[in-house]
């Protein structure tokens, strides 16, 4: 349970997201959380509400704005994912996601250390914290000086795994070597962007200009721990089509039977220019800044208290 | 069947014809990847540990446990005998399965034995068992030496600390979890 002051904190640290936002002149949204249709994504399996679906991120809908012509907005809500329990994963959890037009996934990964640097910064009282500069996990001091390191999938697979993404990818090897080879060794001495995801780990990304086996998504990692999933948007509606059609033939193959085509994202995708994307799980980011070793310390009500 | 999403730390699972405990259980998923489970588990007949990474579309079987209530008769060389108190059927477990319980374990004690396809593999002790001190060195009133404890030896040959006024012939209350002192026990 959240003792009264870490309750304080937490909304210190929620206040301190927005005041980022808005200082740099995104709008604020609140997308519906239970919708008809939902991305075809396999290993995400979604809680069922009435007939609908409770959304597993606010990715569908923020884009659909997007469209109608807003070119900067930013949402904090509640995600909801079947059978995610673990240290570092709850069923429901708190999604921060923001969205601007015309950048790519290299200005979005500029604004994420701007902004984890303006949340140390405003919040350096924290058992996570050491000064604006350090963050402190497991006995380990992690620079915020920018920029952080880079590191592309394949680099990461070939150095700590001893073989190519595409290898792993072919032996469906590829998420568990991540996880227990890859994963473990990142951002301990500064944050890491893994960057240039293959094609077949990334289906809403655009291609990369000049390799079309890779997308332009990168995931942020701090102390081991992945925080957020950023990439240059797949704005065509024909290759998104061809891409989901692949996803929910995996998704039967699984034997799920929820996934189905998201039609009116279709229709806006027609009028979607360039733009970049990231999804940001904020428990887990306060609970390094909280200096805490579970999510569950960082909600206000934990399940197993409800 | 489990399925893998079912693993937890302490389930109960067989795995080629044998049971495990899971001793170590953690969940990851890369955000848009697929469902892992690290275990590690224990086998609970020969005590091997292993790690393991599981999938959602891994399986596994409910192992055939059994748990009764039988009392302990007597020892003979490496064999230890248990008494069901209600069927009167006997059984013997050996003194590699019987492990620390014997630091423990005295005539007439009532157990749990835990049994896998019918056959016996461990034993449950009482959390608290009552053991007399068979050996224990006088306290001296007044020591001002400021130690806290002092060994002690008790029937069963086990050692354990204990606080300097428990003297030899009094029965002491002991935890079989963790093998530590609980408190003096009045007859």
């Amino acid at each position: 349970m959240l003792t009264p002051h870490r309750l304080q904190q937490r909304s210190h640290l929620l206040q301190a997201v927005r005041s980022f936002f808005y200082s740099r002149g995104y709008f604020e949204v609140d997308t519906p959380i239970r919708l008809p249709v939902l991305i075809p994504e396999p290993h995400i399996i979604p809680f069922e509400a009435d007939g609908w679906y409770l959304h597993t991120s606010p990715e569908l809908c923020m884009k659909r704005l997007l469209a109608r012509g807003n070119s900067k907005l930013f949402q904090v809500s509640h995600c909801f994912r079947k059978e995610e329990v673990g240290r570092f994963h709850q069923t429901e959890f708190t999604m921060l996601e923001w969205y601007q037009a015309g950048w790519s996934y290299e200005d979005l990964m500029a604004e994420c250390e701007s902004f984890i640097c303006f949340l140390a910064e405003a919040e350096q009282n924290l058992d996570g914290v050491r000064n604006a500069f350090i963050l402190l996990r497991e006995n380990s001091e992690i620079s915020l000086a920018q920029p952080w390191d880079r590191i592309t999938v394949d680099e990461a697979f070939r150095k700590f795994a001893g073989q190519t993404a595409h290898e792993a990818l072919k032996d469906d090897m590829f998420d568990e070597l991540l996880v227990t080879r890859i994963e473990p060794n990142l951002g301990w001495e500064k944050p890491v962007f893994l960057y240039d995801y293959p094609v077949e780990c990334g289906s809403l990304a655009r291609r990369k200009e000049g390799d079309e086996s890779l997308t332009e998504r990168f995931e942020l990692y701090i102390a081991g721990l992945e925080l957020a999933n950023g990439f240059s948007e797949l704005v065509e509606p024909d290759e998104q089509r061809r891409r989901f059609e692949r996803e929910i033939e995996k998704s039967r193959k699984a034997g799920q039977d929820y996934a189905a085509m998201p039609e009116k994202f279709l229709d806006a995708l027609d009028h979607l220019g360039k733009t970049a994307g990231i999804a940001l799980g904020l428990d887990r980011l306060f609970m390094i800044f909280l200096g805490l070793s579970t999510v569950s310390e960082v909600v206000c009500l934990y399940s197993d208290e409800l | 069947m489990y399925s893998a999403s079912d693993l937890r730390k302490g389930l109960k699972v067989q795995i080629d014809g044998e049971p495990y405990i899971i001793i170590g259980f953690e969940f990851s998923k890369p955000g848009k990847g697929q469902a892992l489970y690290r275990t590690k588990m224990r086998s609970m007949i020969s005590g091997n540990q292993f790690t393991q990474t599981y999938r959602s579309n891994d399986k596994f079987e409910k192992p055939d446990l059994e748990e009764r209530t039988m009392q302990f008769l007597y020892s003979q060389g490496d064999e230890y005998h248990f008494m069901d108190t209600s069927s009167y059927e006997q059984i013997f477990l050996t003194k590699e399965q019987m492990e620390d319980h014997l630091n423990f374990l005295v005539d007439n004690m009532e157990v749990q034995v835990l049994f896998f396809s019918d056959k016996a593999i461990d034993i449950t002790l009482p959390t608290f068992v009552n053991l007399e001190v068979t050996k224990a060195d006088p306290w001296v009133k007044g020591d001002t030496s400021g130690t806290d404890t002092k060994p002690v030896t008790v029937e069963t040959g086990y050692v354990l600390q204990v606080p300097p006024f428990i003297e030899e012939g009094e029965r002491i209350q002991i935890d079989t979890r963790t093998g530590d002192y609980m408190t003096r026990v009045k007859d």
